[in-house]
């Protein structure tokens, strides 16, 4: 027998098993969890608007992301921002998850969830502050939202804000709008933003 | 900007290779624990491995040190006065997969401490012996002959456990 094949043999003698490195993994992030040592956990959930992933801190949820900003692009900006020690953690997103859920089942019309804003500062971060006081089912104009965070010219720069919402759905940027009525840019999209716009209508 | 991946892509990227030399390195029973130790401890270290690290060779490098500790223990448990610092526990092997895969294991399994580290690290691992030597010790030669020594043996026994095992008149 040639050492080549006795090297392919010995690599089935030890196979690869999925179901194990599964259970171990998990184990992995539990054990992180317990030692403090898991930065960020995430997950992804399915949902009318497509996959969302979903990322905590122990601060709380920090990144709510669409399938179109690229969750993988999404996840290596959070290990560049945040820390790099980040694990597929679903059991630590439950309850954000089960919130989400109820949400776009038309069951849930304000979140209560702990919030990590590190990822949005300064001006943004003001504007982003007072989006969850506009009420489920209604909408807002940019103008009103830079009046809202004490600033009623900076109207461009509110609209950025929005765009740059790190925890969108959770952090309604989809209930502002322009003052005619277009509904303006999202992150996910602007089919997205009908969605959730014609669900709140009609619950 | 680190530029460093997520930590969930380096387990999905190398967890199996570690789980195999853990397993050849210990046999099934404690190669679970390996795992587990040397990914929590590599996860704990991680943001401060230089960006240009190979990551392989790191998390080899920390199951070689997880396995000795294992090893350590479990020849505390078994036996209490001797020491036996070259050689595994017996019945460490229990064979992860069935035939001749399974004799294979326990072919591996019955290799001195250092053939058997030696033929994990180069050939389960795929680590070259310049960095097989720097985790095990000694020169890079000397890693090289080691891992012969093992295939060397390996191919005595497991081709005579095909051969029993192979055709009913064991003609071979």
């Amino acid at each position: 027998m040639e050492a080549n094949d006795l090297a392919r043999d010995l690599a089935r003698a030890f196979p690869d098993t999925p179901g194990d490195l599964r259970r171990l993994h998990d184990r992995l992030a539990a054990a992180a969890e317990r030692d403090g040592i898991l930065d960020v956990a995430y997950r992804t959930v399915d949902s009318p608007v497509g996959p969302l992933l979903l990322a905590a801190t122990d601060a709380g949820l920090v990144r709510v992301a669409y399938a179109s900003e690229g969750h993988d692009t999404v996840l290596q900006a959070l290990a560049d921002r945040i820390s790099p020690r980040i694990l597929d953690a679903p059991a630590l997103l439950d309850g954000p998850a089960r919130e989400l859920d109820e949400y776009f089942a038309g069951r849930r019309r304000r979140f209560d969830l702990p919030l990590d804003w590190r990822l949005s500062a300064g001006f943004r971060r003001a504007v982003l502050s007072h989006l969850p006081e506009i009420e489920y089912g209604h909408t807002a104009s940019y103008a009103a939202i830079a009046n809202l965070a004490g600033h009623p010219k900076a109207v461009r720069a509110a609209a950025t804000a929005c765009a740059t919402n790190p925890l969108p759905v959770v952090v309604p940027c989809h209930r502002v709008i322009y003052s005619d009525g277009r509904i303006g840019r999202y992150l996910g999209g602007p089919d997205a933003k009908r969605i959730l716009l014609d669900l709140e209508a009609a619950a | 900007m680190t530029g460093k991946q997520p930590f969930e892509a380096v387990v999905t990227q190398h967890g199996a290779t570690v789980l195999r030399v853990c397993r050849a390195v210990l046999g099934p029973a404690d190669a679970d624990d390996a795992w587990s130790e040397t990914f929590l401890s590599a996860m704990k270290a991680y943001p401060d491995l230089p960006a240009d690290a190979n990551v392989e060779a790191w998390l080899v490098t920390i199951a070689h040190r997880k396995a000795i500790d294992v090893t350590r223990a479990a020849a505390r448990r078994a036996i209490p006065v001797a020491e036996t610092p070259d050689t595994v526990a017996a019945g460490a092997a229990d064979g992860p997969a069935s035939g001749l895969d399974s004799d294979l294991a326990d072919a591996v399994a019955g290799l001195p401490t250092k053939q058997k580290q030696a033929v994990a690290y180069h050939y389960l691992a795929g680590l070259p012996y310049a960095d097989v030597a720097d985790i095990v010790g000694g020169s890079a030669d000397a890693a090289r002959r080691a891992a012969a020594d093992g295939i060397a043996t390996l191919r005595r026994t497991y081709s005579s456990a095909a051969a029993t095992k192979g055709e009913p008149d064991g003609s071979q």
